[in-house]
């Protein structure tokens, strides 16, 4: 026991689950814990510029680390400006705790200064939330806090804490265990299930792997790989798995989804089994749903039993933590395979071909850079480094992202999926290498997003954590630019943003960081390399060709067997 | 088809604002909801009554579960359920015809809970349906005001294969 205040417990809380860094913004009612900082603490706090840029940077640094990211702020717009963070989070399954100020007891209720409901407005975003009203509750509400954030499916808490508990003293102990009896998430798998799927694994002839970002927040990709192995297995990973399992591998077999490859498309939907593991049947995989993989039988595994069934009827439901479920799962594939079960080498042939048919393809004669040169560019520049985490946006960058880097390693792409938020990349950037000092971090940004966003190269060039923005400038809120040239008659309502308004090489400088533009092949990768070796945060502006569309492409509502590749007669071979 | 769920949570501030809060936001629909207390003081009960089909039933039950307060979630089967509802309802009536409807509330064991010079308030326990004849027969009178608590319901004393004991009003 140690006589403290509520904010010194806030502090000695953090300090004993072992977190290192924290983002966030002081103001009114989280002055007391901000004068706890002041006092001492082992946690580095990072100070952002705006409190969505601080929820961010929890989340690339959760994403980069597999530890729970923490976000402070204080109460009324702080922590309504930590609501993006929040959803992207809950979207995303990312372990999240952040902690707002509350306007004091005596205050709430009565519309005081600064005061919102903040329990109230992320009731629907987050796995649990605390009101914290009384000091006594405090420690036992961190500890519950963390628990719940990382445990079962991972996901984003709030704790909102009065001022004046910040302010009462109280005799600290932090507690050996939380006491949540109606939270149970599942701790083992039910063999059953497990044996009847892995009998369905070695009879199916074309199987594949779906797998999503479950698998990595389960730190479950070496036994993903043991199955995949064992069963000679093809793997498709979503944008949420990129890098779960090693995109240089034999077996795998290409991102799904609504920008996918045709053939990692064709994969899963020509399949006779679907072995989806820690991922949803999002709308952005699958496409008309009704049409999705309509020969497959379906093996679900996921530690939320919510997820199974939710939007594909599982036949063979495994529900538990998929560490143990890949595990027992790859295990039991391998002893039927020796026993004599044929591995699937005919369809592994077939999706080859169709890997060899249907390669990315882009036109890249002309005068203008193409956005894909540039994503090929960055990709050969790092080509073999295992140091290198790339951050995205959300829109057309982060598609041509996706299609184009090459990664190996989990936790190496941190992008918004679930809710595709603009403006993630630069502070998830500036997160994960808070998280992974030596790590070189790449952002990969749209030019809209990076507006939304880029006042935190402030937080990157003062905190010495220098990331490499690369922002994909077309000029245009390019991937709204590409759905009205496509489905709204080329009526371009909004989106035009010009590629000179902000000068993005001068907004760098403004912010002390380094700032480049290119606007040609010629100078691209002398350019590339140098923002990448000059040892400061930098920014490079390129670019690129205002036009150039995202393909392949699932139209909105379509069967994603029927993706469009990029127009015939357009085609050259990248 | 209609369900009735029965939800035991923690006693807790917000407890059962998430529960409702996840029907809204997931757009399953609420036909009744009643919270109380229950034999324990820091566990509350909620009966529910949902119109849905089975896989949202799965769902609901499902994302219940994962609410942190959440204790238990259990559907009660309408044959092993004992269910009971209370209404007020405010019949407008003059003096002369109130000996036949309080006829009408006798047949029912419906109390008089408030007596006016033009109306009367009834006070009615019962399952669900027999609270419906009785509005039902009342209702041609004018039923000036009415309140439902919504039903709350408990699984039968006795499992099926015991005797149950006689269906009896209060």
């Amino acid at each position: 026991m140690a006589k403290m205040l509520g904010s010194d417990a806030i502090l000695r809380s953090l300090e004993a689950e072992g977190v290192d860094v924290m983002f966030g913004i002081p103001g009114g009612a989280i002055l007391p814990t901000y004068d706890s900082i002041a006092r001492g603490t082992s946690v580095r706090h990072v100070l952002a510029r705006h409190e969505q840029g601080a929820g961010h940077m929890a989340e690339g640094y959760a994403r980069a680390s597999g530890r729970v990211g923490v976000a402070m702020a204080t109460s009324g717009p702080g922590a309504t400006n930590l609501v993006t963070p929040i959803a992207d989070a809950w979207m995303d399954s990312t372990p999240l705790v952040c902690i707002t100020g509350q306007v004091r007891t005596n205050l709430i209720g009565t519309d005081a200064f600064q005061e919102v409901d903040a329990t109230g407005i992320t009731l629907p975003i987050v796995k649990h939330s605390w009101l914290v009203q009384d000091v006594e509750e405090l420690p036992h509400v961190m500890k519950a806090a963390f628990h719940v954030a990382r445990t079962g499916r991972c996901g984003p808490v709030l704790v909102d804490v009065a001022k004046d508990v910040q302010e009462a003293a109280i005799d600290f102990r932090y507690p050996d265990g939380v006491d949540l009896p109606g939270w149970k998430p599942p701790h083992k798998v039910n063999a059953r299930q497990l044996g009847e799927a892995a009998r369905a694994i070695a009879a199916a002839e074309k199987p594949v792997l779906y797998v999503g970002g479950g698998v990595v927040n389960a730190e479950a990709c070496e036994e993903l790989r043991e199955l995949a192995e064992a069963g000679g297995l093809p793997v498709v990973t979503t944008l949420m798995a990129k890098g779960a399992f090693p995109e240089s591998h034999a077996l795998h077999a290409g991102l799904p989804g609504m920008h996918g490859s045709k053939w990692a498309n064709w994969a899963m939907n020509k399949c006779d089994l679907l072995i989806a593991v820690g991922s949803r049947f999002d709308d952005r995989v699958t496409g008309k749903l009704t049409a999705f993989a309509p020969g497959a039988q379906v093996i679900h595994l996921d530690v939320d039993a919510a997820e199974i069934g939710k939007l594909r009827h599982a036949d063979i439901p495994v529900v538990g933590p998929l560490k143990l479920a890949l595990a027992g799962l790859a295990r039991e594939v391998g002893r039927l395979r020796e026993e004599g079960a044929e591995g699937p080498s005919a369809w592994r042939t077939q999706i080859d071909e169709w890997r060899d048919a249907f390669p990315y393809r882009y036109d890249r004669d002309g005068d203008t850079l193409k956005p894909q040169t540039l994503l090929e560019t960055l990709r050969d520049l790092t080509a073999g480094r295992d140091d290198v985490v790339w951050t995205t946006g959300v829109g057309q960058h982060q598609m041509w992202a996706m299609q184009y880097l090459v990664c190996d390693r989990p936790r190496s792409f941190i992008t918004s999926g679930g809710l595709g938020t603009m403006g993630y990349g630069v502070p998830a950037a500036i997160g994960a290498k808070a998280a992974r000092p030596d790590a070189t971090v790449i952002c990969v940004d749209g030019d809209g997003c990076f507006q939304m966003t880029c006042q935190e190269l402030a937080t990157a060039a003062l905190e010495g954590l220098p990331i490499v923005t690369v922002v994909v400038n077309n000029g245009w809120l390019g991937m709204v630019r590409q759905w009205q040239e496509m489905f709204y008659a080329e009526r371009f309502a909004q989106t035009h943003l010009t590629h000179q308004v902000p000068d993005y090489a001068m907004l760098a400088e403004a912010y002390g960081c380094a700032g480049f533009t290119v606007d040609s092949e010629d100078r691209l990768e002398e350019t590339l390399d140098e923002a990448l070796t000059c040892g400061r945060a930098a920014v490079v502006d390129a670019r690129c060709d205002p036009e150039e569309k995202c393909f392949p492409m699932i139209p909105a509502g379509a069967a994603a067997i029927d993706i469009l590749e990029y127009p015939e007669g357009e085609t050259v071979d990248a | 088809m209609t369900h009735t769920l029965s939800v035991l949570l923690e006693n807790k501030p917000g407890a059962l604002a998430r529960v409702s809060n996840m029907f809204a936001r997931r757009g399953f629909n609420i036909e009744s909801l009643a919270v109380g207390p229950t034999e324990r003081p820091d566990v509350s009960r909620i009966t529910l009554r949902v119109e849905c089909d089975q896989h949202s039933l799965e769902q609901i039950e499902k994302q219940m579960h994962k609410l942190v307060n959440v204790l238990r979630v259990s559907e009660l089967e309408p044959g092993e359920t004992v269910e009971r509802e209370l209404a007020l309802i405010k019949v407008a009536v003059t003096p002369e015809r109130r000996p036949e409807l309080l006829a009408v509330a006798d047949t029912f064991k419906a109390h008089v809970a408030d007596l006016g010079p033009e109306a009367m308030i009834f006070e009615l326990v019962g399952p669900p349906d027999v609270l419906d004849s009785f509005e039902e027969l009342v209702r041609p009178y004018g039923v000036k005001e009415l309140v439902r608590t919504g039903r709350i319901a408990l699984p039968r004393a006795a499992s099926r294969r015991t005797p149950r004991p006689q269906h009896v009003l209060r």
